[in-house]
């Protein structure tokens, strides 16, 4: 009889012996998801370069091009380009990169690898966390770099380590928003293409309606209120007034930053019920 | 609540699935009351040609999709409201490729085996198990994206079978493959369901596969289960030998048609294109005949063959077209509004 219990129904051949509560499995499904992609960038350095080489550009040749718009009345940005720059050319760099997230999530659709996800216990939360992890990491070393090369160029930061903390954290948490939002889009289009759109319709407005390269309040008003709504502003703004100032308005930048947390989230859950419009249709 | 039937590892009761196409067209009918039941430690095969229904019903029995109405259990859960522990049960190796290129074999199968609750350790020593077993463990180390079709396929077997799953869905296992490494995944196959106790559910195009590997099999044609029985049954079911003649002249089809169908050794007839084709008691006896019928009439005959009831046949007297010319129709289609091709296309 023992041949036929061993094969009744649910039984405890098909189970994992010690059933993991749900909390536990997403944090585990989170690190091993995670590791799997960091796996894949340490092989590949390339990506990782590449994302760097325009936001290098730009802080080389606008950090030139534009040194004396600090002298137009009224600029309230400080008195050097390059440093009131940098946080936005970092930001910028969140933005851009994180609009292209989607690409894993597609890959493993367009391979069997997102349908065996989905058929296994893998949990749909920790599938959505790992990506924004995996590019906040991304996003993390990116930024030091930046911050690097913008010190070699002789650029000086008042707010210090606690403020290159803030533009880490305002920078990994736009990361975060925008790369649930390419997952999502990638999850509902299943096209690579929808990501190519979304990167040129949606990044370029976001960084022009801000003040990541110029002080808004030399705008037209409106630019300077609709940015007061651009979660790409928000980054700016906390990461700037943090790393710039030797004295920050610490208000403004924990306000800020909580904005971006709330974004963060509220994105990354609606991300993760795109999981559900998936298996509708596949 | 409905119940699973005990005794069965896997049970489809009338699903119907439906893919809308869009505004002002009317939906594609991918399954139309298919029903089947596999009893637990067999290979059940689904053999169909593309577009007939096979990857929906894998998709809707592995809770990547889901019915429109009936019912499906899986490892006795219901897939609409036990869908956790139907994914705890199950190894789904999809139609494309399952692992991930840019891991090595071995990463590949210890994330599989994290994923479902495995310890590092257990993960790490059972893919070390299957990496041997599946021939492929001196490339454990490489990643998957060096390695030839026939081995990304076996790792793909094995990611499956990570977790010990009481229920194994293998979607066109070879489909792509070389027959060299076709026969090897063959070989792999049996080895495993005889090895694992594990009840698998085989689709497949090949009749050959079908013949090989499932004990019990269900042909599909149109969303519907057309004829099911062990491969041995369904041959045997036929009575007597096929007989082939193919003409010299297309024209001389409607001829020959008429002169084998009023001889009453011969039943089944049929055409497709410049071949007849006809059952027999006894081919090798009856074969002279008809040549002869033929030659009194000046129709000539370009080859002749008999042959044992194949698979091919058994799919030709249920559905009313041989197997081969269906797969080309299948695989051929574009976008019909009848034809669920177009939607089991669209869905892979």
């Amino acid at each position: 009889m023992t041949a036929t219990t061993a094969t009744t129904p649910g039984s405890a051949r098909s189970i994992p012996s010690r059933p993991s509560r749900a909390g536990t499995s997403f944090l585990r499904h989170t690190a091993v998801l995670t590791l799997r992609q960091l796996r894949a960038a340490v092989r590949v350095p390339a990506f990782v370069v590449m994302n760097l080489v325009q936001p290098l550009i730009w802080l080389l040749l606008f950090g030139q091009l534009f040194t004396s718009v600090v002298e137009i009345p009224g600029f309230t940005g400080g008195a050097d380009y390059l440093e009131f720059l940098t946080p936005g050319i970092v930001v910028m760099m969140a933005l851009f990169g994180s609009a292209w997230a989607g690409t894993s999530f597609i890959e493993d659709m367009n391979r069997g690898v997102m349908d065996r996800l989905l058929t296994s216990p893998t949990h749909r939360g920790a599938l959505m966390v790992a990506s924004l992890l995996y590019q906040a990491v991304l996003t993390f070393v990116q930024t030091l770099i930046v911050l690097g090369v913008a010190w070699l160029l002789g650029a000086r930061f008042d707010g210090g380590i606690a403020g290159v903390l803030v533009l880490l954290a305002a920078a990994m948490l736009l990361t975060a928003s925008f790369s649930a939002l390419s997952n999502a889009a990638a999850l509902l289009a299943r096209d690579q293409n929808i990501l190519i759109g979304l990167s040129q319709l949606i990044t370029i407005p976001l960084m022009f309606l801000s003040s990541a390269l110029m002080d808004t309040s030399l705008s037209a008003d409106w630019v300077e209120d609709v940015a007061a709504f651009n979660p790409f502003e928000w980054a700016v703004v906390a990461g700037r007034e943090a790393l710039l100032s030797a004295d920050p308005d610490w208000a403004s930048v924990w306000a800020h930053l909580g904005y971006l947390a709330v974004f963060a989230l509220v994105l990354g859950w609606l991300a993760t019920r795109a999981f559900r419009s998936y298996q509708r249709s596949a | 609540m409905p119940i699973a039937t005990p005794g069965l590892a896997l049970e489809a009761r009338d699903l119907v699935k439906r893919y809308p196409q869009g505004r002002r067209k009317p939906p594609v009918t991918a399954l139309d009351g298919l029903s089947f039941g596999v009893e637990e430690g067999t290979v059940f095969g689904l053999l169909g040609p593309n577009g007939a229904g096979k990857s929906t019903t894998v998709k809707i029995l592995a809770t990547l999709s889901a019915a429109d109405s009936g019912d499906a259990f899986v490892a006795g859960f219901d897939v609409r409201g036990r869908a956790a522990d139907v994914r705890r049960s199950i190894g789904f190796v999809a139609q494309k490729q399952v692992s991930d290129p840019m891991d090595t074999g071995l990463e590949n199968l210890v994330l599989a085996g994290q994923l479902h609750g495995m310890g590092t350790r257990d993960a790490r020593s059972r893919a070390a198990d299957l990496l041997d077993r599946f021939g492929l463990a001196a490339a454990a180390r490489r990643q998957v994206k060096t390695y030839s079709g026939g081995m990304a396929r076996k790792l793909d077997v094995a990611i499956g079978l990570m977790h010990r799953p009481s229920v194994l869905f293998l979607d066109e296992p070879t489909t792509g493959l070389d027959p060299e490494a076709r026969a090897e995944m063959w070989a792999e196959i049996e080895r495993m369901a005889a090895d694992e106790r594990t009840t698998v559910l085989l689709t497949t195009h090949y009749l050959e596969e079908a013949d090989r590997l499932a004990s019990r099999l269900a042909i599909v044609a149109n969303g519907r289960v057309v004829t099911e029985g062990a491969p041995e049954e369904l041959k045997a079911a036929l009575r007597g030998d096929a007989i082939v003649l193919e003409l010299l002249e297309a024209a001389d089809v409607e001829g020959a048609l008429a002169l084998i169908e009023r001889s009453t050794v011969f039943r089944d007839v049929v055409r497709e294109g410049r071949t007849v084709r006809a059952r027999t008691d006894e081919g090798a006896q009856s074969l002279p005949l008809a040549l002869a019928l033929l030659d009194a009439e000046r129709i000539r005959v370009a080859s002749a063959t008999v042959a044992r009831p194949s698979l091919d046949d058994v799919y030709l007297a249920h559905t009313g077209h041989s197997f081969s010319s269906a797969h080309r129709h299948g695989g051929a289609t574009n976008a019909t509004t009848d034809d669920p091709a177009t939607s089991e296309e669209r869905a892979a």
